[in-house]
């Protein structure tokens, strides 16, 4: 495996606000990581600076082990999709006859099957298109360059949950035909968390989190239950967020859970579930300096 | 064996069904299991996901690769898996039905007559469908 994205120190300001504060992390080929985050966390602006679409201000971004920006080499074996991404003045057979000529590893058969399973009419103007089919256009640009590193920033706008289904069940085949690095910045992330072997968290231009997926599930449990069994069944360990309800109290727990512990919360009558992706991300933006950033196994 | 910890990583629970269609006979000694791509595109889960689950069975000793065709169930894997889930029979069934039981004050004589009861509905029913 070899470091398709290695960056570092890296910092984003846009007048008095800090997009982007520190950021470092390098993604490997074959991965397909999840980059979550709020609305203005910077995700679409680390994806950006990625693909070589806007300057970092400081630090070092590398892509195939050179600065992405206006690097002609480097752009074209890379893609970024965007949730609004424009068009100029074209209709959709053109805009895929272009990427084809652009994007060296192009599949123009994947295209045309896409094309149809999106229900696309080639000679639609771009711009005349629905929401959804603009989003779906992006997909099939996304998935049949092929690119060695293909970035995709929120690609469902507009899309309901089969139209979405189909392309998480499109890029799985097609990763797993051509593993390459897919990154995919998404606010869904439960929806696409199976698919996520790593995922990197950004809070307000910060990387609060970047782990492995596996390690993360079940890095942290919400436990229910009379308040004075769940101070007794978390005492010792870190816990996120206390609520109560009557004499019912509900926290969230950080770190694994043995036999014996679900044998206590069996006897002190309380309720485990696991803490989904989504949850665990809201947590580590609350709280980064919490057990979570270091849930990572060795 | 940590094939059937609760509330684990995915790819162990995806490892738990596997030996479950191992161990109900499904999948024989001796055939093929699914590749980590089938079970990639049957399960949604990342490729690695399922190699995984297809390493931690192959670390169990439940199944064996063979260079370039694939993993197959290895002799004695049902047998073994019919051992270890009885082991945890117990723990995972008894266990709870008793504690529920005594928090509605009912006794073990009752939850013994309810489990006869059940048993012998089941054999009905089982006879019937056969």
């Amino acid at each position: 495996m070899s470091a398709v994205v290695s960056v570092a120190g890296l910092e984003r300001r846009y007048r008095d606000h800090r997009a982007l504060a520190g950021v470092g992390f390098e993604l490997e080929s074959p991965c397909i990581a999840g980059l979550v985050g709020r609305n203005g966390a910077g995700k679409t602006t680390l994806l950006r600076i990625l693909a070589g679409q806007e300057l970092p201000g400081a630090g070092r971004v590398h892509v195939f082990g050179a600065a992405p920006l206006e690097n002609d080499a480097v752009l074209r074996r890379m893609i970024l999709i965007r949730e609004d991404q424009t068009y100029p003045d074209l209709r959709v057979r053109q805009v895929i006859a272009s990427a084809a000529l652009l994007y060296p590893r192009w599949d123009a058969e994947l295209a045309r099957t896409l094309l149809d399973a999106y229900e696309l009419p080639p000679a639609r103007q771009v711009k005349k298109l629905s929401r959804g089919m603009r989003t779906a256009l992006g997909i099939v640009l996304g998935l049949a360059a092929r690119a060695e590193l293909t970035l995709f920033d929120e690609p469902y706008a507009g899309l309901d949950a089969v139209a979405r289904t189909f392309f998480y069940d499109q890029l799985l085949a097609d990763y797993t035909a051509h593993p390459r690095c897919i990154l995919l910045s998404t606010h869904l992330v439960d929806e696409a968390a199976d698919l996520l072997e790593r995922v990197l968290v950004l809070d307000r231009g910060r990387l609060v989190l970047d782990t492995g997926t596996d390690d993360l599930r079940g890095a942290a449990t919400a436990v229910t239950g009379p308040a004075g069994g769940v101070e007794r069944f978390v005492a010792g360990r870190e816990t996120l967020g206390w609520r109560t309800m009557g004499g019912q109290t509900r926290t969230v727990m950080l770190g694994r859970l043995d036999p014996r512990d679900r044998e206590l919360a069996e006897h002190l009558r309380l309720r485990l579930e696991e803490v989904t992706l989504q949850q665990l991300a809201v947590l580590a933006a609350e709280r980064p300096e919490s057990g979570l950033t270091t849930a990572r196994a060795s | 064996m940590q094939l059937y910890e609760d509330g684990g990583p995915i790819f162990v629970r995806i490892a738990g069904e596997l030996a479950d269609r191992i161990a109900d006979g499904a999948v024989g000694e001796g055939e093929r299991v699914a590749s980590s791509n089938e079970l990639a595109a049957f399960y949604r889960v990342n490729p690695a996901t399922a190699a995984r689950s297809l390493t931690l069975l192959a670390d169990e000793g439940l199944v064996e690769k063979r260079r370039g065709v694939g993993m197959f169930v290895v002799e004695g894997a049902r047998e073994r898996l019919v051992a270890a889930r009885r082991r945890r029979f117990a723990e995972r069934f008894v266990r709870p039905l008793v504690v529920e039981a005594a928090r509605l004050g009912m006794g073990a004589d009752e939850v013994v007559g309810l489990v006869r009861d059940e048993a012998a509905s089941a054999r009905v029913t089982a006879g019937g469908g056969a």
